[in-house]
This record gives C-alpha cells, structure tokens and sequence, in this order.
C-alpha cells in the first residue's frame, strides 16, 4: 500500500501532523473551529476567509487562529 | 430608541454605560451583568483558539454580537505592530470596523504609550477603522488624536482596574470644552458615584470593567452603574445651579406669622 505523505505544522504554537495536501479550511474543518466565529493567519498575515479553500499547507507553516474572548 | 442617544462614527447608542467583558467568575455571569447593566456596547479581546480543549465556552455563544456591539479592543498590546495586528483580526473575523486601541507602555500602572497610540491611531484611520482611543487625561494629546481621526476620545479616570476613580477632573473638563467628539471615561472607576461625577463632568459615557466584574455582587453593581449613567447624564444635561458661598433660603419669606 502507498503510504501517505504527512506533514508538519504549527497551530497556535503547538506543532501538528496532518496528511499533505490539505487546505486551510481543511485544517479548520479537523479541528472542529466554526469559521464565522475566527480569523487566521499564516505565516504572521492575514488571510481573507474566502480565500482559505484556495490556499494548501506546507510543511512549517505557522498557523494562528483567534477568536473574541472577554476583555476590558 | 431615546432622544439622548450616544452617537459613536454615526451609529446611535441607547447606552452611555459601555462594559468590558472580562475577569467575571464565568460566561454567564458575564451575559447576565451586561444584561442588568443595559449596555449595548462591550469590549472583546482577540486571543488564540485553544484547540486541544474544544470544552472550553466561546463568547459569541453568551453574547450575541447581533444583539450587542462588540468593540474589539487591543489590551495587553505594548505597541503598536501589536495592536495593529489584533484589529486587522477583529476586522477578519467578522468586518468590525468600530474599535478601541489600547497601547499601553508601562507594566506596573498600565498608562497608554502615547506617540504608539498616535501613529497607530493614524494608521488605523487610513485603514478605514473608527478608532476610539484610550489614552491619559492630557488635552493637548487628546486633541492630536481628534486630528489624527479618533472617533471618540477615551481618557483615563485613574490606572486600569486601580478603582481610584477620577483624578483630575479639571483635564477632563479641559479636554469636553475643547472637543465635540463623544468623551469616554475609560478605566480607572471603583463605584457607581464615579460613573455619576464623570457623567456630569459633561462625558457622553463611561467604560467600566473591573468595578462591576470584581464587586461582591457583580450584577447589583452592573445596575448601579445602569442608574449612576443615567443620574449623572440627566444631572449633566438638565443645568445645575451656581454654587454659592451664602445660604439662600428655600422657602419665601412671605407669609412668616
């Protein structure tokens, strides 16, 4: 059997294995995280929302995803 | 909608009692004394998602951002790649365009890094952000941001969660006579009083996250601070009298037997 490609990157600063060729919204999809309620980031800049089908992770990238807490 | 309404970038208000939302015991004591309190405006942070707890309860599912505004604000921002940072997010999450900038400068008594804020404040407007500022109790910086294109000014009433209430209120009267942009006291407040004293200074609203969040009993506070709002507005508005060093007596002299 063909074994499947992995690779490495970091979410929210902790290091994650996910298969190759996923896209950011796949990635949002694995973990679960509503998209309306978030914004992302790769590699420290914004990505537009619509635009997060169209763009496949690499390994090393770095993932933020944040969303609205309580505050002052 | 009231005749009086607080007009922030345009967009009326009912309430002049703006709330922050953290440092409550939970999500729904929070959701509760934003309720008692009326206001219709809170301030958010923007933080991490936590992805290995999914448990954990997110904000938006306690308060409906349909329902009440939320002001993303960048707290815990020591400059200003920071604090642009963060608002661009907010704005990603959901186009909030209505924000507070907050760069602090000093750990200990948590002042704003005033030229941080200035440039950020420049920034940010270009950008196409209504920015309302949180800044010190300085009319001269007051007036660079109005012309750098704030769209409220937020002074401090005392360093960020101390409860001294407010500490010159003489600046505070200097920076209302000088501006016609709405005039929030940001931070510092202890109790409701102080809310009333800023509201008759002539403020258009008062921002108040620790005096409520860390009071024995948050929800009575938040409505205390509902009524101080509303007492020291109407007190503001309606006229008060000169203040006499004689007495005048309240009753006429007419008809003394």
């Amino acid at each position: 059997m063909r074994k499947i490609k992995k690779i490495k990157i970091k979410v929210n600063g902790k290091i994650k294995t996910i298969k190759k060729n996923n896209s950011l919204s796949n990635l949002l999809k694995i973990l679960k995280i509503p998209l309306n309620k978030v914004a992302v980031e790769l590699n420290q800049e914004i990505v537009n929302k619509r635009e997060l089908n169209k763009i496949k992770l690499k390994t090393k990238d770095k993932i933020e995803i944040v969303h609205f807490i309580g505050g002052g | 909608m009231n005749k009086d309404a607080l007009v922030i970038a345009k967009k009326k208000f009912t309430s002049r009692l703006i709330v922050g939302t953290g440092k409550y015991k939970s999500m729904s004591e929070c959701a509760n004394a934003i309720k008692i309190s009326g206001a219709d405006i809170v301030t958010v942070a923007v933080r991490r998602v936590n992805i290995s707890d999914k448990s954990k309860p997110i904000l938006m599912d306690y308060i409906d951002p349909k329902k009440i505004t939320y002001l993303p604000n960048t707290a815990g921002c020591f400059n200003s790649k920071e604090a642009l940072r963060t608002l661009r997010l907010a704005r990603e999450i959901g186009g909030w365009k209505l924000v507070k900038l907050e760069v602090l400068g000093d750990k200990k008594n948590l002042f704003p890094e005033m030229i941080e804020t200035l440039r950020s404040t420049e920034i940010l407007t270009k950008e196409g952000f209504q920015v309302m500022v949180y800044c010190n109790d300085d009319p001269l910086m007051a007036k660079r941001l109005e012309n750098a294109g704030a769209c409220a000014i937020m002074p401090l009433a005392a360093p960020i969660g101390s409860g001294l209430g407010i500490q010159n209120e003489v600046n505070i009267k200097i920076i209302r006579d000088q501006t016609k942009l709405p005039l929030i006291i940001d931070a510092g407040l202890g109790q409701a009083s102080d809310a009333t004293i800023a509201m008759e200074l002539g403020c258009d609203g008062v921002l108040v996250n620790t005096a409520i969040a860390k009071a024995k009993k948050p929800l009575d506070m938040a409505l205390a601070f509902k009524y101080a709002v509303l007492a020291g507005r109407k007190s503001y508005i309606s006229g008060r009298i000169k203040k006499t060093i004689s007495g005048k007596p309240s009753t006429p002299k007419k008809g003394i037997i």
